[in-house]
Parts: C-alpha cells; sequence; structure tokens
C-alpha cells in the first residue's frame, strides 16, 4: 500500500473509533448514575467529536473525491467503518463504559502521544491538541476503576464481570497491523504501543484489586479492517439517519 | 415558566407595620434592592417558597434535557451533535447551578430530587411534549430558550443573592441555545428541501401554543403572585412576560418564513403589542395534573437513572471512606 | 438522603485575581470535588485554578459578596451566541 493510502485508512481508524465512543457517550445523555457524571460524559463526547472532525477533515482532503467529514461519518457504512472493536460494545452499565473507557482512554494517550512527534505536521498538531483533552480522560477513568474495585462488594464485581466481557477486543490495542507497521517505519504512524498499554493496565488492575487475563488473541473479528460485531450496525442506523433518510437536505 | 404555579402560603399581603421588626427589616431591605444572603434572617415562607421555585426551576433544567437528548444520537451533522451536545450539557449546568442555590437555603438536593421523582413536585409542562423531528431541536431552542430568557433575565436581579447570581450565569449561556435553535429553522428554512421547510412548520405548530402556557395562566389577582412580587422572587407578571415574549417573537417567525397556528395573531397599533388568540388552559392544568403526552415517561427515565446508579453512588463514598482510613493509618 | 458530600467551589478566573466562590458541587470525595468542578464551572475557561472546600467545614459570618462574571472561552465556539450568524433582521436575539 502506498504511504498517502495508509495514512487515508489510519486516519479513519482514529476518527472512527472517536465517533463511535462519542455515539455511546450521547447514548448516556439523561441516563447518568449522578449528574456530574453526565456533564462529565458529554464533556468528553464533545472532546472526541472535536477530536473526530480534525481527523475526519484532514482524511477528507486527502481523499480528494469530494467527500467531506460528514460524509465520511455519517454516509459509510458498517463495513466501511474502520473504529476499534472496543468502542462499538454496547454502554452496558457504568462498570462496562468504565472498563471500555479505561481500555481505550490508556491506548489512546500512548497514541497521541507518540503522534505529536509524527512527521508529519498535521497530525502532530492535531496529537497534541487532543493530548491535553486525552490526559484528562485517561485520569478520570483510571478514577473509576479505583472507585468502582475498591468500591463496595456489588462494584467489584460488576467491574470484574465488564472485564470478562470486553477483555477479549483489547488484542485490536495491543497489537498493529500493516497499515500501522507501515507508518510506523515512515516516522508518520504511533506504531504498536502494546508493551506500554499492557503494562499501565496491569498497574491499574493490581490497584484495583483485579486479575490481569492473559494478552487477548486475534479471533474472527477485526475492527480496523471493516469487520465488526453486530453492535455497530445499529448504532450506524440511529447516528446516520437523518442524512441517509433525506440525502439532499441541508442541516 | 420553569417554576410554574409556585404556592407561597400567603393569603394577602402584610404591611410593614403588621411585621415584627426582623420582618420589617428583612422587606425593607428587599425594598431597597439590597440582597438577601444564605445567613441573613428570612421569613420561613420566604425560605420555603423560594425552595420550591428554585427546586421546580432546576427539574425543568434537568427533565428538560430528555426532548432535546431524544435527538442527539440522531444528529444529522458533526457540527449540529457538538451544538446539541454543548446545549444539553449547558441545561444540566443550569439544574446543578440552581441546585447549588437552592441548598443554600437548607434543602438538600437528593431529597428533593426524589420528591420530583415520588411526583410531589412539578417541572415545566412544555418538557412533556414529545420531540418528533430533528426540526424540534430548533423550535425548542428558539421558542422554548426564548421563553426562558425572557423569564429568567429579571430573576438576575431577584432578592435571593444565590439565586440571582446564578441566573446571571445562566442568562449567559442561553442566548447560545436560543441562536442555535433558530439557526437550525433558518437553515432548513433557506437551504432546506420542501420536506424540510415543511418539518419546521409542523414543529412550530406544535410549540407555539405550549412555549406560550410555560408563563403560566394569568396571575393578575393571585395572592401567590403578589406575595412573590413583594418578595422580588418574581418580578413581572405571567401576562407581562407572555406579551414581551410574543412581541419579540412574532418578527422572528416572519422573517424564517413560517406562520403560527393562531388565526387571531396580529399587530395592534393601538396598544403596540400583537394580540393573540385563547390559550387552551385546560390541556396547561390537564399537563400540569399528569395527563400529558411524555410526563410519566420523563419521570420514569429521571428516576430509573438515579435509582440504577446507586450502586455507583454507593461505591465512590465507599472508596472514599477507605482512602481517608488508609490516610488516617 | 444525601449520597455525596457537598463541597463549595472556587475558582480563580485567568487575570490573576483571587480565588472566588462561585457556588457548589457534590462528590465522594475531595479529587472527584475538583473533577466535578472543573466540568461545571469552567466549562468556558472561566478559570486557571480551582478550590474544593467542604461545606460543612466552611464557618460563615452573615454578608455580601460579589460573584464574579466569567470570561469566554477561546476554543468551544458554538457555546457562545456569537458563532451562529443570524442576519440583521433578528440579529438582536
Ligand atoms: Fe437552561
Ligand atoms: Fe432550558
Ligand atoms: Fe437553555
Amino acid at each position: 500500500m502506498k504511504n498517502d493510502q495508509a495514512l487515508i485508512e489510519y486516519l479513519l481508524r482514529l476518527a472512527d473509533t472517536d465517533m463511535v465512543l462519542a455515539q455511546r457517550f450521547c447514548e448516556w445523555c439523561g441516563n447518568a448514575p449522578a449528574l456530574e457524571e453526565e456533564m462529565a460524559m458529554l464533556n468528553a463526547g464533545l472532546d472526541l467529536i472535536g477530536q473526530a472532525r480534525n481527523w475526519y477533515d484532514y482524511a477528507a482532503e486527502l481523499l480528494d473525491d469530494g467527500r467531506d467529514a460528514d460524509h465520511l461519518a455519517f454516509r459509510r457504512n458498517e463495513r466501511e467503518y474502520r473504529n476499534l472493536l472496543i468502542a462499538e460494545q454496547p454502554r452496558g452499565d457504568y462498570a462496562v463504559t468504565t472498563v471500555k473507557q479505561f481500555f481505550f482512554d490508556v491506548w489512546h494517550h500512548l497514541v497521541l502521544t507518540r503522534l505529536t512527534e509524527s512527521s508529519d505536521e498535521r497530525i502532530a498538531g492535531i496529537a497534541a491538541k487532543a493530548l491535553k483533552e486525552v490526559t484528562y480522560h485517561r485520569r478520570r477513568s483510571t478514577e473509576w476503576m479505583l472507585r468502582l474495585g475498591q468500591g463496595t462488594d456489588e462494584s467489584h464485581r460488576r467491574l470484574a464481570d465488564a472485564v470478562e466481557n470486553l477483555w477479549r477486543f483489547t488484542y485490536e490495542l495491543a497489537d498493529t497491523d500493516d497499515v500501522e507497521d507501515q507508518l510506523a517505519e515512515a516516522g508518520i504512524g504511533a506504531g504498536n504501543v502494546g508493551d506500554a498499554w499492557r503494562a499501565e493496565v496491569a498497574r491499574v488492575f493490581a490497584e484495583a484489586g483485579l486479575e490481569l487475563p492473559e494478552p487477548a488473541r486475534h479471533f474472527y473479528m477485526d475492527g480496523k479492517n471493516g469487520k465488526h460485531t453486530e453492535h455497530l450496525g445499529f448504532l450506524l442506523a440511529e447516528m446516520q439517519y437523518l442524512p441517509r433518510a433525506y440525502p439532499d437536505a441541508t442541516w | 415558566m420553569y417554576a410554574q404555579q409556585v404556592d407561597t402560603g400567603s393569603k394577602g399581603l402584610k404591611s410593614l407595620d403588621d411585621m415584627s421588626p426582623e420582618e420589617r427589616h428583612f422587606q425593607e431591605k428587599v425594598d431597597a434592592e439590597v440582597r438577601i444572603e444564605p445567613k441573613n434572617w428570612m421569613p420561613d415562607g420566604y425560605r420555603k417558597t423560594l425552595i420550591r421555585q428554585i427546586s421546580q426551576h432546576a427539574h425543568s433544567e434537568i427533565v428538560g434535557m430528555l426532548p432535546e437528548g431524544n435527538w442527539l444520537t440522531r444528529a444529522p451533522s458533526l457540527k449540529r451533535k457538538l451544538q446539541l451536545m454543548a446545549k444539553i450539557q449547558d441545561e444540566a449546568g443550569h439544574g446543578l447551578y440552581l441546585y447549588s442555590a437552592m441548598e443554600t437555603l437548607g434543602a438538600d438536593r437528593d431529597e428533593e430530587i426524589e420528591k420530583l421523582h415520588r411526583g410531589e413536585v412539578k417541572f415545566s409542562s412544555i418538557f412533556t411534549y414529545p420531540t418528533l423531528s430533528w426540526a424540534d431541536m430548533g423550535a425548542i431552542g428558539w421558542l422554548v430558550d426564548g421563553a426562558a430568557i425572557v423569564n429568567q433575565v429579571p430573576l438576575q436581579r431577584c432578592s435571593y443573592g444565590p439565586y440571582a447570581r446564578a441566573m446571571i450565569r445562566v442568562c449567559k449561556e442561553e442566548s447560545f441555545h436560543q441562536r442555535q435553535g433558530y439557526e437550525i429553522l433558518l437553515t432548513m428554512m433557506r437551504e432546506g428541501t420542501d420536506e424540510q421547510k415543511e418539518m419546521v412548520q409542523d414543529a412550530i405548530n406544535r410549540f407555539w401554543w405550549p412555549s406560550l402556557m410555560m408563563f403560566g395562566p394569568s396571575d393578575t389577582n393571585s395572592p401567590n403572585s403578589a406575595q412573590s412580587m413583594a418578595w422580588k422572587i418574581k418580578r413581572h407578571s405571567n401576562d407581562e412576560l407572555r406579551q414581551r415574549f410574543l412581541d419579540q417573537t412574532v418578527p422572528q417567525l416572519e422573517f424564517l418564513g413560517c406562520t403560527a397556528p393562531d388565526p387571531d395573531l396580529k399587530w395592534n397599533e393601538e396598544t403596540g403589542h400583537y394580540d393573540f388568540g385563547e390559550i387552551n388552559w385546560q390541556e396547561f392544568f390537564d399537563v400540569l395534573k399528569g395527563h400529558s403526552p411524555c410526563g410519566i415517561e420523563r419521570i420514569q427515565q429521571r428516576k430509573k437513572a438515579i435509582d440504577d446508579g446507586q450502586w455507583v453512588r454507593d461505591a465512590a463514598v465507599a472508596y472514599a471512606e477507605k482512602q481517608k482510613a488508609n490516610d488516617a493509618a | 438522603m444525601a449520597d455525596w458530600t457537598l463541597f463549595e467551589v472556587f475558582v480563580r478566573s485567568k487575570h490573576g485575581l483571587n480565588h472566588k466562590h462561585v457556588g457548589s458541587v457534590h462528590a465522594a470525595d475531595a479529587t472527584m470535588a475538583l473533577e466535578n468542578a472543573r466540568e461545571l464551572y469552567t466549562r468556558r475557561s472561566e478559570g486557571v485554578s480551582l478550590w474544593v472546600v467542604p461545606a460543612e467545614q466552611i464557618t460563615a459570618s452573615a454578608g455580601d459578596e460579589k460573584e464574579p462574571f466569567f470570561d469566554p472561552a477561546d476554543d468551544k465556539v458554538y457555546r457562545h451566541a456569537s458563532f451562529y450568524k443570524l442576519p440583521p433582521e433578528v440579529d438582536q436575539m
């Protein structure tokens, strides 16, 4: 694959993952366990959509086929979406949301940190701004891991259940594929952050009183290449309903 | 308004001469536009009425997130999604500012919220109406937040300091809400398809009357209203505010190229105001009594969120206690 | 019944002023109170520093205080009315 082609793929992965996670945050609106958490989740959601828009904009420029950021977000189907599998999993209870967010935030933080050094200045710039926001996201989800892990018997049980359910999707966070390796070699992409990711997760798990499972192994699914769980289709159906139902409309 | 039909417990106004020295001093401060602060002496009725009014106002902000939240996952573009999210989040913030003001009066937020969930306290009638199309996001921002602004601007000068200050912060944020709503409608009317234009008119048809009802029935002869005015926790009559809202809204309606579902709406040269048709107050009272399109669902959703979140809040408390114990050891 | 503790919040705005009381938040502990205060009171970058104090720890005298207004944020422009360009006929909104 040419570097440009790989870069578009890479940008869409970053954008789609942000977008899908933000959509899950939107689902919490009116349903959060405390009003303060409502505020916090909407803030994080705003950050993620803002980041998604930056990545989409850049991808759209490189694609140069007339599609803009909105088109990329709202008119591609589930086989074309490139988000990480962990992002599309249903929001579940607050333990599920916390674990999803924590796994992602740790990964996101490591990736963005490296991307601030990218030889592609556009990427470095977007990453630098996003990194500030994500540093805060990671701090918050880490704290909630500890609160739920050490809180009550019930919260600990729910947290452990969430880990058991979600762990299988984490191979995408700890592994890279050809696209990522190619861009890392070119000094553009973040490359493999698996070791650092696992070390940080292990540290927090120990403090939260959780057992660290064996590394997750790749299985049939492959979100980065458009092979998703069944959840994504419904998420997109809802999110993309208006632009698809009224293709000629201006909103 | 956001706090409709607040009971003051008053049968009629006391004159300064009938008041105890404390109450008289209090009333003189209020008359002189000096703000009352949490630690100042205040009549029991004033405290209770304010708690009722501010809690209803706060509940309305929080329940008011739901009709818009209904379209948050379906916002049609990145820009619109960001705007709606920021707007809804502001409303959560308004609720929290207000609860915070209410708590300075000695009320407890969680207890007041439980009263809402038990159906003992009301929230604004407007939020019991369903949102049936994307244009409703525009109509709500423009009409509902517009009406709220008309009501809230004078409350920035209300006699109770924390409430007035909360209102100042709220009003600063509200004008973005109204403008984003109007811009949604204007974009659809100017650049949209015929189908979209129909959506806009339909949304206005459904939200027009309920927005006018937000101000509550005429209160010219109400003892509650007279007392609230004397305490300066209400500064204008319902009819006055409704008229003010209507007068500023009709030109905006015409600019959109839309119409109101009111054949009697017309400019009155003599009064310098718009005349309008009879409001269906039966619908308003029905809605307040719970006979409303979505009133039950709104409360169910809020109650479920708080009930389902109990284990989360408990976990946070348990963790905090463990941390404290560790620090002490 | 109150789940979480009431904390009073103080914000120092950008201009090198003192911390000022802005309101309160509920939180299980001080760390959470700081974060909740950040989410609630600094959404439009109104501050550079925050204090939170458990409300029960404050001994208050009676008296008046002035509240700060807040500076606009430079980032999330869509939160501000001026972001919405309306034609002059309706621009007083
Ligand atoms: Fe509001
Ligand atoms: Fe509102
Ligand atoms: Fe509003």
